[in-house]
């Protein structure tokens, strides 16, 4: 029984709210967060990956149905190879968080700040996450997504001082609980249509391809917005920075990567028909996203405000994968499609691992600097190494370089893409590569950005006095970061591995995996065949280290003998901190092309040559041109129904007769 | 049936065909008067060789003919009266940069994708390639009427005009082995003196209201202008 | 996969790395020529090489250990993504490790240090030059993706052997698409190996370097490795262009006199090469960086209207 799946998650759930009673504690001993919480958190992130990969091993689907829930509708959880696999992705992140936490935890002793709520609320999330992913009915499956929602709003204003923090709660609970409409009517009409509000039972459902259509639309709706696809992502470059840093990394490496959850098991596991046209509309948001979510990040300057909107970016990768998926899918083209399938499964994965590195990293920085703001940043290399070594290598992961993962999933959706020659649309087969091309336009962007945010932040010369202090952080941060970013070199140096353990969602889903592409040994990914492309991340791997080895060897001799000097300055006086590239002026020949996609405002304030200040204003149009106008609309609209509440009392007692008539009336 | 079984003559047809939908996206974003002039009189030389081609595949002598009046007009005598009119209004220095290109050239592209899916049910087993000419064909016309949305110069919108011209003509070649000579001296003595008129216009319009901007031409309205 | 394929591979590694500073100089010579004068020897470059491997090594006071190992990634990167591209023989190793996409991350990635490197030192040049490329490569990236497209899609492969092997056989020298996508990859290679219109690189104006800026405070084996890995980028985009687009004479085996005729093959286009791109580098004018994004989306829509030529006039037929 030790091996089963169900016991492992179960152990899970019950760490997670075990860790979360404990913190109730922490109020008079704050010492109890760090030594009982983060260590259960971390324990509990540890069982649901042993379930996880249990369940993507066995390829046996476990279900139960828990003694929960109302009589004529218990609980039931379902715990197959895509729970397995989004189970792994939780745990793995809240393993490097609870690690990480009790470092970071100990800045925020002593101060005004609830430390039970933290600790008791972050519990409660990782438990509705994981009861999101292994629910197999409707109702468990909204009660956890409102645990999730709740939970994550209370993690989020927990600096609730600041106006902004609340300001920016609010929007976040706005938008999380109108996706959870959407979500809530999708069941619904899926429940209708398959008469239970069980899986299995809406998994039988007969759907005609206008039922099937709004499902998935409302499905897309509900999950995209809680994923944050443009144009409803309004909240995430919002709420993410405000949280604390390893909450941060909670919902942006496995919180987004739920909804992603959320949309596969609707669309792919219960709806079960694909349409091509569905398939076009995934491709062209995920790709709108993942452009916008770039250039956007490319605007900011506040290090967390950035990584939220790199966060859009990645799940429109996602989706633009899962879009070629539904699209090969429902033209038949099974093998190809299941590439794309992997190759969105791989980048969650991915993503969820070097996101969580990243914001665990700006949250060292905000431990050890207390500054956000890039521009204040510069020389952190020198001061905080080995933060700097993980930075490095999530940048490096998040642009897509190899060898690391980052690269092995965008190859992949390269590769599925690049089969639309299949195709017999004329139309689609020039769609696929210019979404394609958006997709190679992004990921160059990306790196653009992060070369923008490591230079600037841990190259060159400290531009703050904090930042110049800055102390290395504890060694339970370094750790949790260390366990990503060798996972993040893991994923990208042994594709084939992960790939075959990840075989087991599309077999489950599907009812068929992607057995070619390992068929040629662990060194050769050959997603499609071997004449088409072959990738050998192995021997990639070796060979540049090879030729650095070799290089080292070679030079080894004046490696400490290197002397220093000034640098060129033009004849110039002595080169400051201040001569030093900022960010905005890295992003500035970018933010000049694409700059009609923003509401852009510079200008000089000030009117001594020697006291001016340069502005900056760079805001999302989508206020604008979407949220601004549904938001006058919904005023307008509840004036209207403001006039119902008139104060006369009469007029109350008038509608309660005409209500009594009306029922009368009906049930004679 | 793939694209190194055709004939060799077809093959040539097929690069000339994808270098004029080219040259109509180069007189399409040329910001120069001139430049876009010469790009013009390249269009009518393409199209020439295309007839030419044509003529020497399926032996109608008159085609032949039909290309050297094609040369002889579009590539060098119309280009030239044009020209000569630009020198005269003083515009060859004049440059109009598009304001939006990169929004030009997404249409652009989303018009010819239009055209191929609006062209391909039209099935003639025999005739698959000169279908996808004719897909190229319906691009350059609606990519030269675009021009002319486009575009505020007068002068450019002729060019605009004369490329759809083009593109009708490269259409009915490759589809049809061209039209019967009297429709051909017919249509070039149209262009012709729709030339000369558009010369005598220009002029006229310019006295009036001072520019050859076609956007000030809204001042010619009944409405009571407070300016 | 046996071990003459990788033999071939090894041998084939060595003489890109040795050959780059020859293509280099051949250039130069040319440029010379063309400018009236008699211009150093072809063999200059190699001397200069060995001059900067043998002079002592200086670094910033600001250098971090990012700025030390980058020459050496960004030479690994290189070299790797250049052993890729067959140069001699189609039946390589190395071209089912790396197909066309991953020769596109490594590069990236040498990019990627680079510009890391420019940042380290804190200076302004170094920062400039680093935001300068990466902007300009960030524009040619999708340029270059959709050229590659139309060669897959035609080929049905992104292993450039095979891509290699196709041409070969179909012998598509009319095809649309293909000239079109030509056209867009050599737009795209100028900007990606610095060479005018796009940026100088014999410059000695700071305000108008982009590649220079970035290596400014090298010395020594540190510059000499970054200057080797620019040559061997030129020679990597030469060959792309050439046995892709142009593949006779390439060997289809591993015999030694189908190698030498590739040899004397690859030799002759890269010198037809080196007198186009001296020709063009003397009669064209570097532009200002903001004409760059009119470049390089003039590359976009070529590759462009190689897609579109590729799925509406030569498929369906």
């Amino acid at each position: 029984m030790a091996t089963h799946p169900l016991w492992w998650a179960g152990a899970a759930i019950g760490l997670a709210l075990l860790s979360s009673l404990v913190s109730l504690f922490s109020a008079r001993q704050p010492g109890v967060l760090r030594w009982l919480v983060s260590p259960l958190f971390a324990l509990a992130g540890l069982s649901a990956v042993a379930a996880g990969l249990l369940a993507l091993i066995d390829k046996d689907v476990a279900t139960a149905t828990l003694p929960l829930g109302l009589p004529w509708l218990p609980w039931q959880v379902r715990l197959d190879a895509l729970a397995g696999f989004f189970l792994a992705v939780v745990g793995t992140i809240s393993f490097a968080v609870g690690l990480y936490a009790p470092g970071y935890l100990r800045g925020f002793e002593g101060g005004d700040d609830s430390l039970p709520a933290l600790g008791g609320f972050a519990g409660l999330f990782l438990t509705g996450m994981l009861l999101v992913v292994l629910a197999d009915d409707a109702f468990l499956f909204m009660v956890a997504w409102e645990l999730m929602s709740l939970t994550s709003y209370f993690l989020v204003v927990w600096h609730h001082d600041h106006a902004a923090n609340r300001r920016a709660a609010f929007l976040y609970l706005l938008m999380a609980h109108v996706g959870a409409l959407s979500i809530l009517l999708d069941f619904g009409v899926l429940a209708a249509l398959g008469h239970g509000f069980s899986f299995s039972a809406m998994r039988d459902a007969e759907l005609s391809f206008g039922w099937a259509t709004a499902t998935f639309l409302l499905a897309f709706f509900g999950f995209g917005m809680k994923a944050g696809l443009v144009p409803l992502h309004a909240w995430l470059p919002e709420a993410h920075p405000v949280a604390p840093s390893h909450i941060s990394a909670l919902m942006s490496g496995v919180m987004l990567k739920v909804a992603v959850y959320g949309f596969i098991r609707v669309v792919f596991g219960l709806i079960g028909q694909f349409h091509w046209q569905w398939g076009v509309v995934v491709l062209v948001i995920g790709s709108i996203s993942a452009l916008m979510g770039v250039l956007y990040a490319l605007m900011q300057h506040d290090l967390k405000r950035l990584l939220a909107y790199h966060s859009v970016e990645n799940i429109g990768i996602i989706f633009i994968g899962l879009g070629l998926a539904i699209l090969f899918l429902s033209t038949g083209h099974a093998v190809i499609g299941t590439v794309a399938f992997i190759a969105a499964l791989y980048h969650t994965i991915n993503h969820a691992l070097f996101k969580g590195l990243l914001f665990l990293g700006a949250g060292a920085i905000l431990h050890a600097a207390k500054e956000r703001d890039l521009e204040k940043m510069g020389g952190l290399l020198r001061r905080m190494p080995w933060t700097g070594l993980f930075f490095l290598i999530g940048c490096i992961s998040i642009s897509a370089l190899p060898p690391f993962n980052g690269f092995v999933s965008e190859w992949l959706t390269f590769q599925a893409a690049l089969q639309a020659w299949q195709l017999d649309s004329g139309v689609l087969r020039s769609i696929v590569p210019i979404a394609a091309a958006m997709l190679a336009l992004t990921g160059a962007l990306a790196a653009a950005c992060f070369v923008k945010v490591y230079g600037v932040a841990f190259l060159g010369q400290a531009r703050s006095r904090p930042v110049r202090r800055a102390r290395p952080v504890p060694l339970s941060m370094r750790l949790g970061q260390g366990v990503l970013a060798a996972l993040c070199l893991l994923l990208g140096i042994l594709p084939t591995f992960f790939i075959s353990l990840l075989n087991a969602v599309p077999e489950g889903l599907l009812g068929h995996g992607l057995q070619q592409a390992t068929s040629h040994g662990w060194l050769w990914l050959t997603p499609v065949s071997a004449q088409t492309a072959s990738y050998g991340a192995p021997l990639v791997a070796i060979i540049l280290l090879l030729v650095l080895v070799a290089g080292l060897w070679l030079f080894g001799r004046g490696i400490r003998r290197v002397r220093r000097c000034d640098t060129w300055d033009c004849g110039f006086s002595q080169p400051s901190s201040r001569m030093q590239y900022t960010a905005s002026a890295f992003a500035q020949p970018i933010r000049r092309v694409f700059g009609l996609l923003f509401h852009i405002e510079e200008g000089l304030e000030g009117s001594q040559p020697d006291q001016q200040r340069y502005r900056l204003k760079v805001s999302d149009r989508a206020w604008g041109l979407f949220y601004l106008p549904v938001a006058r609309l919904v005023e307008r609209a509840t004036r209207q129904v403001v006039r119902l509440q008139s104060g006369n009392i009469r007029i109350y007692l008038g509608w309660t007769l005409g209500t009594l008539l009306l029922l009368i009336w009906i049930t004679v | 049936m793939s694209l190194e079984q055709l004939p060799l003559l077809q093959q040539l047809m097929l690069v000339l065909a994808a270098v004029v939908m080219f040259t109509s996206f180069v007189l399409l974003e040329q910001a120069r008067l001139v430049a876009a002039i010469h790009a013009f009189a390249w269009q009518g030389v393409l199209v020439a060789m295309v007839t030419a081609l044509v003529a020497a595949g399926s032996g109608l002598e008159h085609l032949f003919f039909s290309a050297a009046l094609t040369l002889a007009l579009k590539a060098l005598l119309i280009p030239w009266m044009l020209h000569r009119l630009v020198r005269r209004l003083e515009l060859d220095r004049h440059r109009e940069p598009l304001r939006r290109p990169a929004l030009v050239i997404m249409a652009a592209l989303a018009l010819v994708i239009f055209s191929y899916w609006v062209v391909t049910p039209l099935v003639a087993e025999e005739l698959l390639f000169t279908r996808n000419i004719v897909a190229v064909s319906l691009a350059v016309v609606l990519t030269g009427l675009l021009m002319m949305v486009i575009r505020t110069q007068a002068v450019a919108q002729v060019l605009g005009f004369m490329s759809m011209e083009n593109g009708l003509f490269l259409a009915a070649v490759s589809d049809t082995d061209g039209m019967p000579l009297a429709v051909e001296l017919g249509v070039a003595f149209d262009v012709l003196v729709a030339m000369i008129l558009f010369g005598v216009f220009f002029f006229q319009i310019r006295e009036s209201i001072d520019s050859l901007d076609v956007d000030r031409m809204n001042r010619l309205t009944e409405r009571v202008d407070e300016s | 996969m046996n071990a003459i394929d990788w033999e071939i591979t090894l041998l084939q590694a060595l003489l890109y790395a040795a050959a780059a500073p020859l293509l280099a100089g051949w250039i130069h010579k040319l440029k010379a020529r063309l400018q009236n004068r008699r211009g150093a020897s072809i063999w200059q470059p190699y001397r200069d090489l060995y001059k900067l491997f043998s002079k002592e090594t200086r670094m910033a006071h600001t250098a971090s250990i990012v700025f030390r190992a980058a020459p050496y990634i960004v030479f690994a990167a290189t070299w790797l993504a250049a052993a890729a591209i067959p140069l001699l023989s189609t039946r390589l190793a190395s071209a089912a490790m790396a197909d066309v996409i991953a020769i596109a991350g490594l590069l990236a990635l040498a990019r990627f240090f680079l510009a890391l490197a420019g940042m380290d030192v804190g200076t302004a040049f170094g920062g400039m030059g680093a935001s300068r490329e990466m902007f300009v490569s960030a524009l040619a990236e999708p340029a270059m993706l959709v050229a590659v497209f139309t060669l897959t899609m035609t080929a049905h492969s992104t292993n450039l052997a095979s891509v290699i092997d196709f041409n070969l056989q179909a012998s598509s020298l009319l095809r649309p698409s293909y000239m079109f996508a030509l056209a867009g990859l050599i737009l795209v290679a100028v900007a990606e190996t610095g060479r005018i219109p796009v940026d100088n690189p014999t410059t000695h104006l700071e305000l108008t370097m982009i590649h220079e800026a970035m290596i400014l405070e090298y010395s020594g084996r540190h510059l000499a490795l970054m200057e080797w890995a620019a040559q061997l980028k030129l020679l990597l985009y030469g060959v792309l262009l050439c046995n892709v687009f142009f593949p006779w004479g390439i060997a289809v085996d591993t015999a030694p006199g189908a190698l030498a005729g590739s040899l004397l093959a690859i030799v002759l286009k890269l010198l037809l090469l080196g007198v186009a791109l001296a020709v063009s580098e003397t009669v064209l004018a570097k532009m200002r960086l903001f004409r760059a994004p009119a470049f390089l989306n003039l590359a976009l829509l070529l590759a462009l209207l190689g897609l579109l030529s590729h799925v509406i006039l030569e498929v369906g037929l």
